[in-house]
């Protein structure tokens, strides 16, 4: 499959796992872009040249014993792939999961492509991995059939071992593996996969590999890393993006029980977004600690201390009157609306978020004199790997980064500046480092989701259909922080989960961004999480106007089925109506829609087409006389194609959800003089187990590739929430968080 | 500086630091128990989470000068073989997606179990606010606790049943 085809990745836009090439310090991963596969191969290099990748050098090894390990190549952040991803080599390799142990890939960018994220790690590793085990399992085949001088295509497997006749022989895998891995490999996109209906492994709900070792306090998390002559460290980081230190005294610090060094980092800018500051390295967590504290430091706020949140909605609100960049123009929305005898408008707003990881940010380097090694909690290892390399000086392959269990990741650990920080401190002091960062350091040291404004325009037809939709999207563009020099474009991802808006025909939809040093990046379902609230938000308020029930509105407006493409990336993944029509109606069964509710309830709808997964979400709300407002149940319908690993992939739904929903009612990061304002769950609060809403997951049976399934289930979710607030009071919902005074 | 005694997963230990120091760092930095987390340093997450004489108690806001000549319990002590019945139920349930709560979770879960062997979705909800999952995995959590009241009940009538490893759910 193109790896690149998937919702707004195209080549000419980096992609997330993309950009971590292009962001390398080093810049030799640059040159280095692997798919998996049929063409593991060094892009640029013609197609008879590209090497082939033993499947026993990269993702299968086998011991004499028949003992079996998996290699894995993305990050173990929650979202289940040290179970889903060998569970597709072991389907093809037939054999038993239950026996097989997981391994996490080197960080050998000549083989792997490490990055994890765009909710690409199932869906762009579906048909490599069957290929690779398919290959694997044919090789084994080939040393069997030679042993026993008999044609390969009478020889069969099962359960980790090759059989033959009647009566049957058979030998073991770990009994062939030497002479296998010296046969040939297949060519990798020729090679017979298994038909699906003898899946016997694939869209089974398989217990995670991981999960035995989260219950007991024996996975290793990056936090819970500990080498031979350790130092732990913290860094104070001026509290306005972009300050630095003006001048500081530790000699209090320093005089601490425990403390054993105090030094200046510098800032580091494009590649890893360091703050720079003074780090604090000592004994212990709680010894770095109390030397932080007893620092005096006089910081030099810089130029970003002008900046606050009304500083930055200022800039929303005017360039929301005026024309943005046009991005689609479909039909002429501009001369409809012009001519309409009543226009529907209305303005969004979402605040920036904060990730908020349930493990901060933290990172463990050692240096020596001929490598280093380090461990983190990433979703970015070669990026990590390549930062280490650049400041030390030492070859690229000669640094090791494990991807070690993460607390969460969200996009949060796609960034590599705690790598950036804890090379920078073991290389001033010569000793083993483990960066820690606290909450607040985590929390007011992010990179936010952006904050949006956005305006909207729509007349409706003598049907109540919209005859014209005017979307004008402001916000704080990713792109604009990350890209430099001529490739940025600072739209390009800002626009996804609006610009193939599948419910009118003249759509004009424009994009304008203000300045801000807020540092931005990707948060689970990035512009999806702001524009699918609007786009859903806003046709709810159609139907409404239109005197229609919002779900068959939907249902009308998706019929006939179209497939609604990306004009600004003409090779995205294309929005199939039908497909989005089916979860919309799937979620119309299963959530009971249009039956009686209890008084004082109301049921809203949202549906969104995002990382090519199609989710429909019904939510059950009550909002009490005093404004409390409760989730009952919130029922969703997915569509990712194949389900590898069914409970898995219902667990991130309901996460996803979740996430989605405390985003809805608390998510929001403000900005003063520069910094941000909130530094804990005490004023950045989390959703808690008493407000948890009833979540049923269902999936369409599909036998389509497998799609993304970490953050589609996000965007959904808040427009569902504020629907069903308008269905139960007639009061909408236009800026998140949900605030009592909306309510009220 | 002074030496702090107190007992932790049944083993006697005597601890030099300040008596100030949370207990969270020494079980994590000094004793090389990581699977107690920290999460906030302000007892928001439930992260940190360990039994103090078997009640549940915030181990980033506990000063070791506290806990002197008493018995601490954390998740690598609340079974030898992963067979607690929450521990069970966790893994049945498939609870965890990254995990880092986990810990803390299942704490605060052990200790409501061993005050409320049969707990309601309100005992649950109020035993178990102060725990953040940030995955949300809060549905499967209410589940696994119901079925470790279940495990709890028929292990004791029939304590064989209740003694296996539950590592065979792979």
């Amino acid at each position: 499959m193109n790896r690149t085809s998937r919702t707004g990745r195209t080549a000419s836009d980096l992609s997330r796992r993309d950009f971590l090439k292009a962001g390398s310090v080093s810049g030799a991963a640059l040159l280095i872009g692997f798919q998996l596969g049929g063409d593991l191969i060094a892009e640029g290099i013609p197609q008879q040249e590209r090497p082939v990748i033993n499947p026993f050098y990269a993702w299968v090894k086998i011991d004499s014993s028949g003992q079996i390990t998996l290699v894995v190549n993305k990050d173990e952040i929650g979202q289940g792939v040290y179970t889903s991803l060998p569970m597709i080599l072991a389907e093809e390799l037939d054999v038993d999961f239950s026996k097989v142990h997981v391994e996490h890939a080197p960080t050998d960018t000549k083989i792997y492509d490490l990055g994890t994220g765009g909710s690409g790690s199932v869906g762009d590793s579906w048909m490599p991995l069957r290929r690779a085990g398919a290959a694997a399992r044919a090789m084994l085949i080939t040393a069997a059939a030679q042993a026993w001088n008999v044609p390969t295509d009478t020889c069969r497997t099962e359960n980790g071992r090759v059989l033959h006749g009647h009566p049957v022989r058979s030998l073991g895998y770990g009994e062939l593996v030497e002479a296998a891995a010296k046969t040939p490999v297949p060519a990798l996109d020729k090679v017979p996969l298994k038909n699906h209906k003898e899946f016997h492994l694939i869209g089974t709900s398989v217990p995670r590999y991981d999960i035995p070792s989260k219950v007991n306090g024996s996975a290793i998390f990056g936090m819970d890393v500990r080498v031979p002559g350790m130092l732990y460290a913290v860094v104070a980081r001026c509290p306005t993006f972009g300050g630095k230190p003006a001048k500081f005294d530790a000699t209090k610090a320093r005089a601490l029980p425990g403390v054993r060094d105090v030094l200046e980092i510098p800032s580091v800018g494009p590649g890893s977004f360091t703050a720079g500051g003074i780090a604090v390295v000592a004994d212990s967590t709680w010894a770095a600690m109390q030397g932080r504290k007893a620092l005096e430091i006089e910081w030099e706020n810089g130029p970003a201390a002008s900046e606050s949140s009304a500083s930055i909605r200022e800039q929303f609100v005017a360039l929301a009157e005026k024309p943005g960049k046009v991005v689609r123009n479909d039909g002429d929305a501009e001369a409809v609306l012009a001519n309409a005898a009543h226009k529907i408008e209305a303005i969004y707003e979402l605040p920036f978020l904060a990730h908020a990881t349930m493990e901060p940010m933290n990172g463990t380097v050692v240096i020596r004199d001929d490598g280093a090694e380090a461990w983190m909690p990433t979703q970015a290892p070669q990026w990590a790997q390549s930062i280490i390399a650049g400041v030390t000086g030492l070859p690229t392959e000669k640094v090791v980064v494990h991807s070690v269990y993460s607390g969460g990741g969200f996009g949060r650990r796609y960034q590599s500046d705690f790598a950036m920080e804890a090379v920078q401190i073991a290389k001033a002091t010569g000793k083993p480092i483990h960066l820690m960062w606290t909450r607040e350091d985590d929390m007011q040291h992010d990179f936010y989701r952006p904050a949006t404004y956005q305006k909207l325009s729509a007349a409706l037809d003598s049907n109540g259909h919209p005859a014209a939709w005017l979307q004008r999207i402001v916000s704080t563009s990713i792109r604009l922080f990350w890209d430099r020099g001529d490739r940025v474009v600072p739209e390009r991802q800002e626009i996804h989960g609006a610009i193939q808006q599948p419910y009118c025909a003249n759509t004009r939809l424009e994009y304008a961004y203000p300045q801000t040093r807020v540092p931005r990046a990707w948060w689970r379902s990035v512009s999806d999480s702001m524009n699918g609230f609007v786009t859903e938000s806003f046709v709810d308020e159609l139907a409404w106007t239109a005197k229609v029930d919002p779900l068959e509105y939907r249902l009308r407006l998706l019929s006939p089925a179209r497939k609604i493409k990306n004009p600004v990336q003409p090779d995205a993944t294309i929005n199939d109506t039908a497909r989005l029509a089916n979860v919309v109606k799937l979620v119309k069964e299963k959530s009971g829609w249009g039956s009686p509710l209890a008084a004082g309830r109301g049921r809203g709808i949202a549906s969104h087409f995002s990382f090519d997964t199609y989710v429909a979400q019904v939510a059950e709300v009550s909002v009490g006389k005093d404004g409390t407002l409760k989730v009952h149940r919130v029922v969703c319908a997915v569509d990712c194609g194949r389900v590898v690993n069914p409970d898995g992939a219902a667990a991130q739904a309901e996460s996803a959800i979740v996430y989605g929903l405390t985003a809805a009612l608390y998510g929001e990061i403000t900005i003063d003089k520069g910094a941000v304002q909130q530094s804990n769950f005490n004023d950045y609060q989390m959703l808690r187990i008493n407000e948890m809403p009833k979540v049923e997951v269902h999936f369409v049976p599909s036998e389509e590739n497998p799609t993304g399934m970490g953050e589609p289930c996000v965007p959904p979710i808040a427009p569902a929430v504020t629907n069903a607030i308008y269905a139960a009071t007639r009061k909408r919902i236009r800026r998140l968080p949900i605030r009592s005074e909306d309510l009220a | 500086m002074a030496a702090i005694t107190f007992e932790v997963n049944g083993q006697h230990k005597s601890v030099e630091d300040n008596p100030d120091t949370p207990l969270l760092w020494v079980l994590r930095d000094t004793l090389g128990l990581t699977g107690t987390k920290y999460g906030c340093g302000m007892a928001l997450c439930g992260a940190c989470t360990v039994h103090l004489d078997g009640k549940p108690i915030r181990s980033c806001l506990t000063p070791i000068s506290q806990i002197a000549g008493k018995k601490i319990t954390t998740i690598e002590g609340l079974s030898r073989d992963t067979s607690h019945p929450a521990q069970r139920a966790w893994i049945t349930e498939q609870v965890p997606q990254c995990g880092y709560c986990q810990s803390g979770q299942i704490m605060s879960a052990a200790a409501l179990l061993a005050a409320k062997p049969n707990p309601t979705d309100a005992d649950i909800d109020e035993a178990m606010a102060g725990n953040i999952c940030r995955c949300g995995m809060y549905q499967r959590i209410r589940k696994a606790i119901h079925l470790a009241a279940k495990l709890a009940a028929n292990g004791k009538a029939a304590p064989k049943a209740a003694a296996k490893p539950a590592g065979g759910a792979l």
